[in-house]
């Protein structure tokens, strides 16, 4: 298992290595004028040329990635340049999560809550009025694109139930409309992941003989075909929880919420660079280690998957 | 859909000729009924019809998407259509949020255009992106797909491009690229096109590499058939309806991609009208309430066609699946 988890976690360090690389690249393709902010227009061609040399920006390609390398080992993702020009950009970073991340973890608990009260009782009945109910949700949210809904529910459900339309944070009842909001996707996935994972489990075996030994059927679906239809489901979880620190684009700025969401378009539309690598590679490194928790957690889960063999992990 | 065999007819030809009497007879030696065995004329694609005409929501999404690509196709030749980029006025104003009327069927925009004729230009351009999306995807992920299961020796390598793409956000690169480049539908459609074919690359492996050794590829391999003609007669029929499936998926994905970089302002410009920019432009005036007709209509064009893709696409790969046919 830890010889597992150590060759993993090598892995991982590769992939972000490459990332790295890869985004820098792409960052050398943005125009120039990104590495000066306002005072671009009013520069001439040498004060320009002077100041990038001074940034290090004529030397060869491979000497600036080496450098970027070195900053990023010791912690150092550089200072925002047009964003909140000469901030650190850890900084920027560290006062914007605190916005999005309850939004985010209110909306998965929501989504892991509600949806998989509905997948289970999609599965329970199925093909009866809960469960065509519920895939017309299921197939209206994964169809339609989230703006729209969004845009609906602002206009009409915040009239609807008399809540404020824009983000308020000394008002509590401003919080509702956005969280919702933000679980509803999330509620869709867990509700079709469930009820499929929850028709696979009732077709086996095992689930006859435990009806034939007289289980109850609520014994039966409570310790047997939930536990084993949620153990895939497990595998989501760690991913969707840390990716609540980027939070959402769509419902941050729909209901103006200064969190992370913004950032990152603010920060590519304006060309900061250093702001764009460090998001870059802060939302890859949640990703890749979300996959890692994930098939962990799915091994703690059903203690029948080993993780390491041949096979299993080899996703 | 039970054949009639050669012998059956013969039988009732006799009981018309001699009565139900002689029911039976002593059997003439025939050499062609001899050969005569049963066999069911089960096709394939007929089978995955019928039970997908069965499915009565997911014909009526049929339908309803066959009324709206026929009607993008006519509305442009259709009497009175009005230029989609053309500014109406009132004396010297431009005519703007004109509410729906018998002139302007489904209003004027904040900028006096014609929302009619814009929302079916619109539709028109995001299908355009979304087809040839879902198509280019369908087509270098099978490629790559292909090769990253069958070519044993790409595998490593393949495995661990695909770790590194899969793990990079796709709203990231979507960002970066339309940054980058000009905007337009090139633009979008490339930016669209260099992740979206992950999908289906990782389950075009996984299927080959479960089917690449069974005994029939195996003796196929020993007879000497070239790679290629292994990959494209042996291997990909077995994935025809799951790839229609993800080309039917990646319509909608594609209209919604659409949708979010047109809302952070990275997507067609305005003259090029498309249902992102069309809910982007109704959005900015959604919140009057006299103009929320803006919002409304494409909405409603833009759900019909994502709901009836993702349904059809859905009931489809249902239907395509052998154990659901009768």
């Amino acid at each position: 298992m830890l010889k597992y988890i150590l060759k993993r976690l090598l892995q991982s360090v590769f992939t972000l290595f490459i990332i790295a690389t890869v985004v820098f690249l792409l960052m050398r393709l943005m125009p120039e004028s990104g590495y000066f902010g306002e005072e671009f227009d009013k520069m001439d061609p040498e004060q320009i040329e002077a100041s990038l040399k001074a940034m290090g920006l004529r030397d060869p390609i491979p000497v600036q990635l080496m450098r970027f390398y070195t900053s990023i080992l010791k912690g150092d993702f550089g200072k925002s340049i047009v964003f909140r020009p000469n901030v650190d950009v850890m900084k920027i970073i560290k006062q914007k999560v605190p916005y999005s991340l309850p939004f985010g973890l209110a909306s998965v608990a929501i989504g892991l809550v509600v949806g998989i009260s509905i997948g289970v009782l999609m599965a329970r009945f199925k093909h009866r009025a809960p469960d065509m109910l519920g895939n017309a949700y299921v197939v209206i949210i994964n169809a339609v694109p989230a703006a729209v809904y969004y845009l609906f529910i602002q206009i009409y459900i915040s009239d609807l139930l008399k809540l404020p339309i824009l983000y308020d944070a000394d008002k509590p009842v401003s919080w509702i409309l956005p969280a919702v909001s933000m679980s509803l996707s999330g509620i869709a996935y867990y509700a079709m992941w469930m009820r499929r994972y929850m028709l696979d489990q009732m077709t086996k075996d095992y689930i006859s003989f435990a009806r034939a030994k007289g289980l109850s059927n609520k014994k039966l679906m409570v310790r047997h075909v939930v536990r084993n239809a949620f153990v895939p489901i497990a595998q989501y979880l760690p991913a969707s929880v840390l990716m609540t620190i980027s939070g959402s684009i769509y419902v941050e700025s729909l209901f103006s919420i200064p969190g992370m969401g913004g950032l990152l378009i603010a920060a590519v539309q304006r060309q900061d660079n250093p702001l764009v690598q460090a998001l870059v590679l802060i939302y890859s490194s949640i990703g890749i280690l979300g996959l890692l928790l994930g098939d962990l957690l799915m091994a703690l889960c059903d203690p029948r998957i080993k993780l390491g063999g041949k096979g299993g992990a080899n996703r | 859909m039970k054949k009639v065999t050669k012998l059956e007819k013969s039988i009732e030809e006799q009981i018309a000729q001699y009565g139900e009497k002689l029911l039976f007879s002593e059997a003439e030696y025939n050499r062609d009924n001899a050969e005569d065995g049963g066999y069911s004329n089960y096709s394939y694609w007929r089978s995955t019809w019928r039970s997908f005409t069965k499915n009565k929501v997911a014909m009526f999404f049929m339908y309803l998407l066959i009324a709206v690509l026929l009607f993008t196709i006519i509305q442009p030749m259709l009497p009175n259509q009005k230029d989609p980029n053309e500014i109406f006025w009132v004396g010297t104003a431009p005519d703007m949020n004109h509410r729906p009327d018998s002139e302007f069927w489904f209003g004027t925009n904040s900028t006096g255009q014609d929302l009619w004729s814009r929302i079916w230009h619109g539709t028109r351009t995001s299908l355009l992106i979304g087809i040839v999306v879902g198509f280019c995807n369908a087509f270098i992920g099978i490629l790559i797909g292909a090769l990253w299961g069958y070519v044993r020796m790409l595998d490593r390598f393949l495995t661990e491009v695909y770790n590194v793409l899969h793990n990079i956000p796709n709203s990231i690169v979507l960002i970066l690229i339309s940054y980058i480049l000009k905007p337009g539908v090139g633009t979008m459609i490339f930016a669209m096109c260099v992740m979206g074919w992950l999908p289906m690359c990782r389950f075009v492996r996984n299927q080959i590499v479960i089917i690449r050794d069974q005994e029939y590829n195996l003796a196929s391999r020993c007879l000497g058939t070239p790679t290629f003609r292994m990959i494209t007669k042996n291997l990909l029929p077995y994935l025809v309806s799951v790839i229609m499936l993800r080309i039917a998926l990646a319509i909608p994905a594609a209209i919604g991609s659409e949708v979010f970089l047109t809302y952070i302002g990275l997507g067609l410009p305005v003259s090029i009208p498309s249902l992102g920019n069309l809910i982007n432009e109704g959005r900015i005036v959604m919140m009057s309430a006299s103009s929320r007709y803006q919002i409304i209509f494409p909405s409603i064009v833009l759900s019909a066609i994502t709901i009836s893709f993702y349904v059809i696409g859905n009931s489809f790969s249902d239907a395509a699946d052998p154990k659901n046919h009768v």
